[in-house]
């Protein structure tokens, strides 16, 4: 019997296998074709015109910051949560908060994609609208930009951050907060000097795993992000990693399919850097 | 000169105080408002017609029959697969593999796959079961792609469980004479079943709200199998889930449809995680018997 067991435990190793081999067997053909510089540094994305373009740089830059500015809406309002739930919330709230930061991370993309359509992106169109009032040079997006895009990233990873930043807040020892509080601190103090402190490297990874989160995530941001191959700046209609593969791989074929792949391989090895950093945060944090 | 005895207010804790407490309401108020929008918008498309017929052109109707039936095969055979495997490593996890470089390693590609997004999935999905094994857009490739996807949930979860039987129980087998297989199927398991039991559900949530990586795999036809022999061939055509019939109707502008397909997806993530706690809930029960 344990050579089946053996077997099914060698079954993760095998996907994760698989799924390497595979993503770099289909993407990085295109690369060779195109030209790594050409690809990775090339700004004009055209697969369909007579003489095709396939540059990713800001396909690329666009998943960079709107990842990052995801976050930087986002995990200060998960952490702060996650300290609501473990340090000051009474009890009754605890129970009504807890519950709600589960269902948030249950609810399916493609709903926060709904919602985005039709709440983010009209409010972010009246912004957008009082803000290039008469700017001729402005090329209006309707709402649907990078901001809409963050705006609906920075709600989805909130679960994430807040669940593994709670528990890392748990983790720290109680002696911590009572010797803070023989020095005389007070609860909030306490919270930001000592607990959030304590808890640092747990945090991190929380917000690793956000990263890893927001970067991969594909059908929500489909539909608010506008989806032009632009610069990523607040107000221009862009297009992240994901997206791209998601709004053309479904007309694609020959070289623009393989070029989509590349994208895939691209995103797959963000992914994996970020697996790899935060396999050692979470060793570290093990280790303290 | 202040007093000792007078407790010293910071206006910044006051500050960092309301931020906190605004924070976790915000958080609330978030899921309470998506619900509520949700609801509203999305009640009125409910009916008879929608919740039991497939959309047809000639009578200008839209129904999620063919996409309710679909997520309930991808389910079915994603977990038929996904859950024995599962199950399997985490024994071997737990049971008989001895710490070292082996067990690491699984762990990191368990670890690895479960921070794999879904649209990867969809594109390994694609190339691999689609292209390759000559599945094409259909049900089966759907279900083997989240079978991997599902896969560390399950084994995690019930690692977990596994990890909770007491080792006096394996210990009083084993001084009975059982075999190794023998506890393992006779005590361990059926010990954590209800471990096993809450991983099942929770990959079942996770399956009902995928997209990405469904929608080049399992394709979106929102067809019912033509009949009752068609059942089993089902399996090899192409079915579009409830998520993805959102993002259909959504491309197409039919707001009603797409809100009203939210609101039952919406419906069914409340009753699967309702579900989780009643289980969960039991062996938290049971467990403090025990002690």
């Amino acid at each position: 019997m344990s050579v089946v067991f053996f077997v099914c435990g060698g079954g993760a190793i095998a996907a994760v296998l698989a799924i390497t081999v595979y993503m770099i067997a289909c993407g990085f053909p295109a690369l060779t074709k195109i030209g790594v510089l050409d690809m990775l540094f090339g700004t004009v994305w055209a697969p369909t015109a007579a003489e095709p373009k396939f540059g990713i740089l800001y396909i690329i830059l666009t998943s960079i910051v709107g990842t990052m500015l995801a976050i930087v809406i986002g995990v200060p309002i998960a952490v702060l949560t996650a300290v609501f739930l473990s340090e000051t919330a009474p009890k009754p709230m605890t129970r009504i908060v807890k519950p709600a930061v589960e269902l948030l991370a249950g609810i399916p993309s493609v709903v926060y994609g709904l919602l985005g359509i039709l709440i983010v992106k009209p409010v972010i169109y009246h912004i957008e609208a009082a803000i290039y009032a008469g700017d001729a040079t402005h090329q209006m997006t309707g709402g649907a930009n990078l901001i809409s895009a963050v705006l609906v990233l920075a709600i989805m990873i909130l679960p994430t951050v807040v669940n593994v930043s709670e528990t890392s807040l748990r983790a720290v020892p109680q002696h911590l907060r009572n010797s803070s509080y023989a020095l005389g601190a007070t609860r909030v103090g306490t919270v930001f000097k000592v607990t959030l402190p304590a808890a640092r490297s747990g945090i991190i990874s929380a917000v690793v795993l956000g990263v890893g989160r927001a970067i991969g995530e594909a059908m929500a941001i489909t539909m608010v992000a506008g989806n032009s191959v632009n610069l990523p700046l607040p107000f221009n209609s862009v297009r992240f990693l994901t997206t791209g593969i998601v709004s053309e791989m479904s007309y694609s074929s020959g070289l623009h399919r393989e070029a989509l792949f590349t994208i895939g391989l691209v995103l797959f090895a963000f992914i994996m850097v970020i697996n790899i950093v935060l396999n050692t945060t979470l060793k570290k944090a093990g280790e303290e | 000169m202040e007093s000792l005895y007078v407790k010293k207010k910071r206006p910044s804790d006051a500050i960092l105080s309301g931020l906190i407490y605004f924070s976790g309401i915000l958080t609330t108020a978030l899921l309470a408002g998506i619900i509520i929008y949700i609801a509203v918008n999305g009640i009125g498309s409910i009916d008879p017609t929608f919740l039991t017929t497939i959309k047809s052109v000639a009578k200008g109707t839209f129904g999620i029959l063919g996409y309710m039936v679909n997520t309930l095969y991808i389910i079915v055979i994603t977990l038929l697969i996904a859950t024995p495997v599962g199950i399997g490593a985490a024994v071997y996890l737990t049971e008989y593999a001895k710490r070292g470089r082996l067990v690491s390693f699984i762990e990191f590609a368990t670890e690895t796959l479960s921070g794999i997004p879904s649209i990867i999935f969809g594109l390994f999905g694609m190339a691999f079961f689609g292209q390759t094994c000559h599945m094409g857009f259909s049900v089966l490739c759907g279900s083997l792609t989240l079978t991997l996807m599902i896969l560390p949930i399950i084994i995690r979860t019930t690692q977990e469980s596994l990890k909770t039987v007491p080792e006096s129980y394996r210990l009083g087998a084993l001084g009975m004479g059982a075999e190794k297989w023998r506890i393992i199927r006779t005590i361990v398991i059926p010990s954590s079943l209800q471990g096993i039991v809450t991983a099942v559900i929770l990959a079942v949530g996770r399956i009902v709200g995928e997209s990405a990586a469904l929608l080049f795999t399992a394709g979106s036809s929102y067809l019912l199998p033509k009949s009752a022999a068609g059942i089993f061939p089902h399996i090899m055509e192409s079915g579009g889930t409830l998520t993805i019939g959102l993002y259909l109707e959504m491309s197409e502008g039919n707001k009603a449809n797409a809100f009203g397909i939210a609101l039952v997806l919406i419906v069914l993530v409340l009753a699967i995680n309702a579900l989780t706690k009643l289980v969960t809930g039991r062996i938290a029960k049971k467990q403090g018997k025990q002690n």
